[in-house]
């Protein structure tokens, strides 16, 4: 089978630092892969190479058979990448409402029609609405993004991703700061998701409950690399794992 | 919660404020010959009308996608000569002012195209470097053929007849011009509507245009250009098509103003004080919200007229007072229009529609 998106070599380097360095990777349609490592691991790096927000200095990106590496962002998110982002980055001025139905009629790429009130397209609305709905943000629906608590910010961030509705699902800590009641309505999300065999789904997350609740397989970067890759169980037993996560080596991360 | 009750019951009010404001400046302007008939006055209303438009058009720049350009009166500009240079070469004709506003139009298109392209990559401050030398270059231009454009001095020509006054629309009894309130029906009035309605179409045009899905996109770019991206919008294709949309707007204006002064030349066109005066009106009205655009340009220019007439008779109302009629002498009417811009901005820090509408009010 095809992966669904694989790097190949994957390199940048800021400088002489390697921030990821070699990373050659694979994934598969129906797949939670959890990607795990310490801070300044490269995970964040690595989706932005994905994803297009920074280019690499080595190696090729590949969606299905198509090399996308030289894709800006919008080319990729319409190719069916769709990234969440670990800081929150709304449009804070807009509406909840407005900022998922810019993602919907995004995708709907009727092209700019200048003359037709967007409030009369309703079914971008309705659309829109449901994903607003789906992450239990409807009380807030026509608040400004900047007037929401972080945890109904972050539940913004995963409705964009999810009304971008795309074929690779990147979730950066999802869960970042939010309270611990908050939390299941975003896993529950990504379950359902997970749910959908033709979907990839990649997850960045540190939280050891959340990566044994979801993850299919685990890969593990370190210093820009890719030092493991597995089913979780065999993954979390390697030493090397044990060794980052214990601390032990920890002087070495940047 | 205090925030909801809050928004809820303060917005709607300033919002109502804002509405009725601009609906008032409409119907004084749709009505202005017969409320306001003395010639100055007209002057005043016309200027209004062509200036809300421009206004507008930059807003849909700097306060809607977030472009800054300091380029606006150069599509201005090319309007107004492409207008006047035809009506001087080819004579008053309506085919003249339709020759020449369109090859405006077309030359304002391809440069906006071209700079749009060429550089709305970069990041948002060499991009009004690049638009302040596309500027200036248009205004040496302008100077420098002069056998075209008149130089320094500009340019005087004749509009078609049927905006003259002597052109009379209807008839009495006598053959004179037909009198409504003591308004003469003749072609100056013609030119009036003619350019009223011409504008109010053009605003009408952009208010369409910002609640349209385009409208969104444009907010979205001004307030997180890499998560527009992200989500798949071309943030350049985007900027370059509202850069052309702003700027055919402008030469559009451009053909007003051209046909309403009989006139062109680069003090009334392309300066740089006139960029300035559009800079501060957006500024005063408030950015991103249109009707901003409005009431930026009336006190504008209702000051730049009146204030010195105003204060002249201040001045003699105080004449036997220590120290005010000095204060209050005409020449400093500058002064007193940099105390006014100032308190403006204290106190209405997001423009006077903006703080009113509760755009950016509370960030």
């Amino acid at each position: 089978m095809t992966p669904s998106l694989r790097t190949e070599n994957l390199t940048i380097r800021f400088g002489g630092h390697a921030a990821v360095n070699d990373v050659s990777c694979a994934f598969r349609p129906g797949e939670l892969t959890v990607i795990v490592g310490p801070n300044g691991a490269g995970k964040t790096t690595w989706f932005n190479l994905v994803s297009g927000q920074l280019k690499p200095t080595e190696g090729r990106i590949f969606k299905g058979e198509n090399d996308i590496t030289g894709l800006s962002p919008s080319a990729r998110a319409k190719a069916g990448i769709g990234r969440a982002f670990q800081l929150t980055n709304l449009f804070p001025k807009l509406s909840v409402l407005e900022n998922v139905r810019l993602v919907v009629q995004a995708r709907a790429g009727q092209g700019p029609r200048i003359f037709t009130r967007a409030s009369s397209m309703t079914d971008i609305r309705d659309k829109a609405y449901g994903f607003v709905e789906a992450t239990r943000l409807a009380s807030v629906a026509h608040l400004p993004a900047a007037a929401l608590p972080h945890g109904d910010q972050r539940k913004l961030e995963v409705a964009l991703l999810a009304a971008m509705e795309p074929d690779i699902f990147m979730f950066d800590e999802p869960t970042a700061g939010m309270s611990v009641d908050e939390a299941p309505a975003i896993l529950e999300l990504i379950a359902e998701i997970k749910k959908d065999t033709s979907k990839t789904v990649l997850l960045v997350e540190h939280k050891m409950d959340v990566v044994r609740a979801l993850a299919d397989r685990i890969v593990v970067l370190h210093n820009g690399e890719l030092v493991a890759d597995g089913r979780p169980g065999e993954v979390m037993a390697l030493p090397i794992v044990r060794e980052i996560y214990l601390g032990v080596g920890a002087e070495e991360v940047a | 919660m205090s925030l909801l009750v809050n928004t809820s019951r303060r917005v709607p009010v300033g919002r109502l404020v804002v509405y009725g404001v601009v609906l008032v400046v409409g119907l004084c302007l749709m009505f202005a010959p017969f409320l306001f008939p003395d010639v100055r006055a007209q002057e005043v209303a016309a200027r209004i009308c062509v200036f809300i438009v421009l206004v507008a058009s930059y807003d849909l720049l700097i306060g809607y996608t977030g472009i800054v350009s300091f380029a606006h009166t150069m599509f201005f500009g090319l309007g107004a000569y492409g207008t006047a240079i035809a009506l001087r070469t080819m004579g008053p004709g309506f085919d003249a002012i339709l020759l020449g506003g369109s090859l405006g139009v077309l030359a304002a298109l391809v440069l906006a195209v071209l700079i749009g392209l060429l550089s709305l990559r970069v990041k948002a401050i060499f991009f009004a470097m690049i638009t302040l030398a596309a500027a200036s270059v248009m205004m040496v231009l302008a100077s420098q053929l002069s056998e075209f454009t008149g130089g320094e001095d500009g340019m005087t020509y004749t509009i078609p007849r049927f905006f003259s006054p002597a052109n009379t629309l209807v008839e009495d009894a006598d053959g004179k011009a037909l009198r409504i309130f003591g308004v003469a029906l003749n072609g100056r009035l013609a030119l009036y509507y003619f350019v009223f309605l011409s504008s109010l179409f053009l605003f009408l045009a952009m208010l369409r245009i910002v609640a349209s899905p385009l409208g969104t996109v444009l907010e979205a770019i001004r307030e997180n250009e890499m998560r527009a991206e992200a989500i798949g919008y071309r943030v350049v294709s985007y900027r370059t098509a509202i850069f052309c949309i702003a700027a055919v707007i402008a030469a559009l204006a451009g053909i007003l103003r051209a046909v309403w002064l009989r006139y062109t030349g680069p003090d009334v066109t392309l300066s740089f004080d006139i960029m300035l005066d559009v800079l501060l009106m957006v500024v005063i009205g408030g950015m991103g919200t249109m009707m901003g655009a409005v009431i930026g340009v009336v006190i504008m220019t209702l000051a730049q007229f009146y204030l010195k007439d105003l204060m002249e008779a201040g001045a003699s109302a105080t004449a036997d007072m220590p120290l005010l009629p000095d204060m209050l002498n005409p020449d400093r009417w500058l002064l007193w229009l940099g105390i006014v811009f100032i308190l403006l901005v204290y106190f209405f820090p997001a423009g006077i529609a903006g703080t009113l509408m509760g755009k950016g009010g509370h960030k």
